[in-house]
């Protein structure tokens, strides 16, 4: 279906006439709070696949988003230079770890970013499998009581734990070299490259998730959404399905963590706080549920305002607010792609029953 | 050949025996009916053939292997489709859709695979989409292949979901209710949809209280009463069964 690819190329164009704006009005320092909302937007188009389509909800996707940052800034910090044995060097070698010059000039040892990347996505991955196993038993909100408590856990121990620099966080996170010339750091002169990797990321993860719900898989997970039983009886292994779906939107949301957390050079545990889960379900809420689409356009705007400061001490309260209005006045979400149907009833005079 | 033989099934649900030592079989290629007033015991019975729930006794096998205990996905794997009395149609979902989800079992591709758009997913997406528009024809819905499926009128949405099941190309059909809240013209068509499902190799046990509709459509009938089997027939033969007479007369049910 040529269709599913369309929209694709017209947010293309929708990034690249963002960043000739900033271009020509000389506001390029806007490309960095856009640059970290695409990692946002990360999370929030995997987490769209599990709580809209699947109807799995997770209040505790900040933890996993937390749990890909802090593994791969621990990493990569770590400095390991001190027992350097023969056993660091031939991992040095085979380019596990790397050498570095800290800020102070020395010399560092750490774990190369690209490994500590991989190790960092497969824990959180590993780590969604072992909560989500049992977990995803419960439905409603059951569910959204276990996965809050997962988050909380998280938030308690990164904000805990010393050697995770408890309130601090990490700091001094190097840049992530992904290609030669092409680096995931803040650098003011990388600002148009980095805006330009983080939208592309986003854009291919859109292309994945849209192949996805447009194929069996996809179906299945909507239809697990719709009557678990009736999925059952179709043959569909709803418990594996809920899993994977879990899975997935947990390694969507750690390779999030990781980047963002390379490119602002640090994280600290605000990223693994609850308010920071109920902001990602609220933007899946306003996004329209099961709408990608939806749920992507509303992460760019509203992980921007935030990010500029517009919603000011209330920035939390805001999230928490769109939260409460559309499980008040929309629970199946704002901008539901029947909605444009709906309010043609309306118009019609036969929108009485809005479901 | 039996397809599918039921023996000495019961279940409580705490003071209630809602079925107790059911025994019967279901040979290959037949239509099968199970009738009894309200309250019998027969949505309960598929629920424990098709893994819904477990027997307190008793065994159910299913084309030569017992398929007790095993889930229900894993009892549709072996080629097990259901309909349910309370119409369970994917919300959200178009009518075409809906049935599509019925050809999973037919289909392989993974997460990673349908991802990444693989040609195979999309070849396999073609034939699935082939046989769901077939079955749309086969049910008379092609005009209404977009529309979701929950707005649909009550009699559409049954035949969904009959469509539904046969996507999924089942040895066996068990069908709750089918008719029920159907009139008569929608009935009528349900049956002979039903009979000619039958000529696609697809053996049938059917729930039904529309007397006509079975007596029309079954080669055999079972009775239950209370939970329990009080006759077992030939259609024409059931219909002269004292004992089934007087279930049916003193309940004032048919
Ligand atoms: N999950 C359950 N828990 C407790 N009681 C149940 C449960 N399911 C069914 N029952 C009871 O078991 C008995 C048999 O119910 P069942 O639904 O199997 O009857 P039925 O023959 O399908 O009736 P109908 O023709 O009304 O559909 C009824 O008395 C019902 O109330
Ligand atoms: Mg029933």
């Amino acid at each position: 279906m040529r269709g599913r690819y369309l929209p694709v190329a017209a947010f293309a164009g929708l990034i690249v006439a963002i960043q000739m704006a900033t271009h020509f009005t000389g506001s390029g320092y806007h490309l960095t709070q856009l640059t970290m909302s695409a990692y946002y937007s990360l999370l929030a188009i995997g987490l769209c696949l599990l709580v809209g389509y699947a109807g799995q909800i997770s209040l505790g996707h900040a933890g996993f988003f937390a749990i890909g940052g802090y593994i791969t800034a621990l990493l990569t910090t770590h400095d390991l230079s001190s027992r350097a044995g023969g056993a660091s060097r031939w991992l040095a070698k085979a380019g596990i770890l790397s050498f570095r010059i800290d800020l102070y000039g020395g010399e560092l040892l750490t774990v190369h970013p690209w490994v500590a990347c991989l190790v960092a996505v497969l824990a959180t991955v590993g780590i969604a499998y072992a909560v989500g196993g049992p977990v995803l038993k419960l439905k409603g909100h059951y569910l959204a009581m276990a996965t809050l408590g997962f988050g909380v856990i998280i938030y308690r121990i990164v904000l805990g734990t010393e050697f995770l620099g408890a309130a601090d966080g990490i700091s001094e996170v190097p840049p992530f070299a992904i290609l030669p010339g092409l680096e995931v750091s803040g650098k003011a002169a990388l600002r148009v490259p980095n805006y330009y990797l983080a939208w592309g990321l986003v854009i291919a993860g859109m292309v994945l998730l849209l192949n996805l719900i447009h194929s069996r898989e996809g179906r299945a997970l909507s239809s697990i959404h719709g009557a678990e039983d009736a999925a059952e009886a179709m043959g569909i292994p709803t418990a594996r399905y809920k899993l994977s779906a879990f899975a997935l939107s947990a390694a969507f949301a750690g390779l999030a963590g990781v980047l963002l957390t390379h490119y602002n050079g640090g994280i600290g545990p605000s990223e693994a706080s609850v308010m920071k889960s109920v902001r990602y379900v609220a933007i899946v809420a306003i996004g329209g549920m099961a709408n990608l689409w939806g749920t992507l356009l509303m992460s760019l705007l509203l992980n921007y305002l935030s990010l500029r400061g517009y919603f000011g001490t209330y920035d939390d309260a805001v999230f928490g607010a769109i939260l409460i209005l559309i499980m008040l006045f929309a629970p199946g979400g704002l901008l539901r792609r029947d909605l444009l149907e709906e309010v043609r009833d309306v118009f019609r005079g036969n929108g009485e029953k809005a479901s | 050949m039996k397809l599918l033989s039921v023996r000495g099934v019961s279940k409580r649900f705490g003071g209630l025996q809602a079925l107790e030592d059911v025994s019967f079989d279901v040979p290959q290629g037949a239509i099968k009916a199970l009738i009894g007033p309200n309250g019998a015991g027969k949505t309960t019975l598929f629920n424990l053939i098709s893994g819904f729930l477990r027997p307190d006794q008793g065994s159910v096998v299913f084309g030569g292997t017992e398929v007790l205990g095993l889930a229900p996905h894993q009892i549709a794997a072996r080629g097990m489709a259901r309909t349910f009395q309370q119409i369970r149609l994917f919300p959200r979902m178009t009518v075409l859709e809906n049935i599509l989800v019925g050809r999973h079992l037919h289909s392989r591709g993974g997460f990673l695979a349908c991802m990444l758009n693989l040609p195979f997913t999309r070849k396999e997406e073609r034939g699935i989409r082939e046989t769901g528009s077939e079955i749309l024809d086969f049910l008379g819905l092609s005009g209404q292949a977009d529309a979701e499926a929950v707005h649909l009128p009550y009699g559409q949405q049954r035949m969904v979901e009959l469509g539904r099941a046969l996507a999924c190309e089942p040895r066996i059909l068990l069908l709750d209710e089918p008719a029920a809240g159907l009139n008569i013209r929608e009935t009528a068509e349900m049956g002979r949809l039903i009979s000619r499902i039958r000529g696609r190799n697809v053996t049938v046990l059917l729930v039904e209280h529309d007397m006509s509709l079975v007596m029309d459509i079954s080669d055999d009938i079972v009775v239950l009463s209370y939970g329990q089997k009080i006759a077992e027939d030939k259609a024409h033969a059931i219909q002269k069964d004292p004992e089934v007479i007087r279930v049916y007369l003193g309940e004032g049910d048919a």
